[in-house]
């Protein structure tokens, strides 16, 4: 009985710990005194002041563009590499996953000016398309990781069983085989598109000027003070995020039962 | 056959981009870091890690990321074990409880500790409130090791919770049976079967802290530089990309050396996060 309140408490002061800077900076974005130390009335100004700031509307649309194009391209890359992994040999296997956990493990500030001095070497413009190859990088990984189990789990007579009875190669993935593995496909978009979305590192080291993301508007705030719209936003985010959560969450869906 | 041979044929896009983005820029650092401005091949960059500012940089990011890696261990592996003792009932709950912070950006969060940790800031009122001592924590090696923490812990949790949950209830059940205390199962059952979770979790919080340049600049005032501030500084204000290849070099010898850590123990991928 103890041990299971403790248990409950622990859990709690650990959530406090996660949650708190959530809940503060909800809090800022009421905040009437631009100021962070202190209080200063109830308002929804920032809100409304948000809406009508086209620079950052237009750095939310990059980043939500740049989060959605890199995860797509990273998953059907990602998807059809784990196809060709399955089959090859174990050397040619091995290189491939070790250069895959390269940029998993590497150093974020690493991998940033290697894009970099790429970038640079070969003279080309920084902005949104180097952004957009450099998320596309570290994304890839992400999705390998998550669809790589599922192709393994996979029966391959059913693919080759299908084929037998007159389906197309096409035709077979896209009826037996990528249902099989849609789990570790969407989950995988969902964590890159997730990766992208909070990047600032790599992002900082290949935008070009006057391209940013919400990430790099920020950090650009940071020594002047920042702009409470970035609360107002990143609380409309997060409200959104969390609220898609408990629907998917609350969803009566087919889905779970079939894992079981 | 045939067949199997365009399968692999499928391989090539990632092939060509992990060369492209992965493989060439890597070397170009080297390449960088192992020349100077003229193109000459030297190894002043590298040995440039030597100078005193450069070593203390290296030196404190060091022990702060150790410090890190180590406190986050100890918060994530009870909380791990208590969370795989739920089994099955909350299991995406818990993962989206660990994932849900990321959408909101991790400038802000870690901006919003300042806010919390200010001398002035949210908990130094509610300790005066209670009547303690305040605390003098931002702009100190201790708010760096704070937002570290902060921000790597979900990578600590998640492969810990991954290797325990994983872990089949009757081994423990028959190390019960046989006479083992909780202690002792936990010590030659628990612990050495989820090796793998806790090497994957260390490296997953070593290396973000040894080479962060953000928390240290955004808790630690602008006055305590960390390894990752100096190269970074480098590449953006003073556009020495030679000397910040070249302590790049250094700083990868400590990511290779876990990362053939995290393989060793590690064969089977048993740590990963997903």
């Amino acid at each position: 009985m103890i041990s299971k309140i403790l248990k409950r408490v622990y859990i709690a002061l650990i959530f406090v710990f996660l949650y708190a800077p959530m809940f503060t900076l909800i809090v800022l974005s009421f905040n009437q005194s631009k100021s962070r130390a202190k209080w200063g009335g109830f308002t929804f100004k920032w809100y409304l002041a948000l809406f009508s700031d086209r620079v950052v509307i237009q750095a939310l649309i990059n980043t939500l563009l740049i989060a959605l194009i890199s995860a797509l391209v990273a998953c059907v890359i990602g998807t059809i590499t784990c196809l060709a992994m399955n089959r090859m040999g174990n050397v040619s296997k091995s290189i491939l996953t070790g250069v895959t956990n390269i940029p998993m493990l590497n150093a974020e500030i690493v991998t940033g000016i290697s894009l970099m001095l790429l970038f640079l070497f070969f003279k080309a413009k920084f902005g949104f398309v180097t952004i957009l190859l450099s998320h596309i990088t570290f994304n890839i990984p992400y999705v390998i990781l998550s669809v790589m189990p599922r192709i393994r789990k996979m029966n391959p007579s059913n693919y080759e069983a299908a084929l037998d009875l007159g389906a197309g190669p096409l035709y077979a993935f896209f009826k037996v085989v990528l249902p099989d593995i849609w789990p570790g496909v969407l989950s995988g978009f969902l964590m890159a598109f997730t990766m992208s979305l909070d990047d600032f590192i790599i992002t900082h080291f290949t935008k070009g000027p006057g391209v940013d993301t919400l990430s790099t508007k920020i950090y650009a705030q940071v020594k002047k003070g920042i702009n409470p719209e970035m609360y107002a936003l990143s609380t409309l985010i997060f409200i959104s995020v969390l609220i898609l959560l408990i629907l998917i969450n609350r969803m009566p869906s087919g889905d779970k039962e079939k894992e079981k | 056959m045939k067949n199997n041979k365009a399968v692999k044929l499928l391989s090539a896009p990632y092939i060509v981009w992990a060369a492209a983005f992965i493989i060439i820029p890597l070397l170009m650092v080297f390449y960088y870091g192992l020349t100077n401005r003229d193109g000459q091949f030297t190894f002043a960059n590298v040995l440039a890690i030597q100078q005193t500012e450069h070593f203390k940089s290296l030196y404190l990011a060091l022990i702060l990321a150790l410090i890190s890696t180590v406190i986050c261990i100890l918060l994530a592996y009870p909380l791990a074990m208590i969370l795989s003792s739920l089994k099955g009932k909350n299991e995406h709950l818990v993962v989206f409880i660990f994932i849900l912070p990321m959408w909101m950006n991790f400038l802000l969060r870690t901006m919003a500790w300042q806010t919390l940790l200010e001398n002035d800031g949210v908990i130094n009122t509610v300790l005066q409130f209670l009547h303690m001592p305040k605390m003098h924590i931002i702009n100190t090696p201790s708010a760096i090791v704070f937002g570290m923490v902060y921000n790597f812990l979900p990578f600590m949790v998640l492969p810990l919770y991954n290797v325990l949950n994983k872990i089949d209830i009757n081994v423990i059940n028959a190390a019960r049976d046989l006479g083992a205390n909780p202690f002792q199962t936990f010590i030659r059952i628990t612990l050495p079967l989820s090796v793998p979770g806790i090497i994957s979790g260390i490296t997953m919080v070593f290396v973000p802290s040894l080479t962060t340049f953000v928390v240290s600049e955004m808790l630690g005032g602008s006055k305590i530089l960390l390894i990752g501030n100096v190269i970074e500084q480098e590449f953006t204000q003073n556009s020495n990309w030679n000397l910040g290849s070249g302590l790049s070099i250094v700083l990868m010898l400590f990511i290779i050396i876990s990362m053939i850590m995290s393989a060793i123990f590690d064969k089977n991928g048993e740590g990963n996060t997903l």
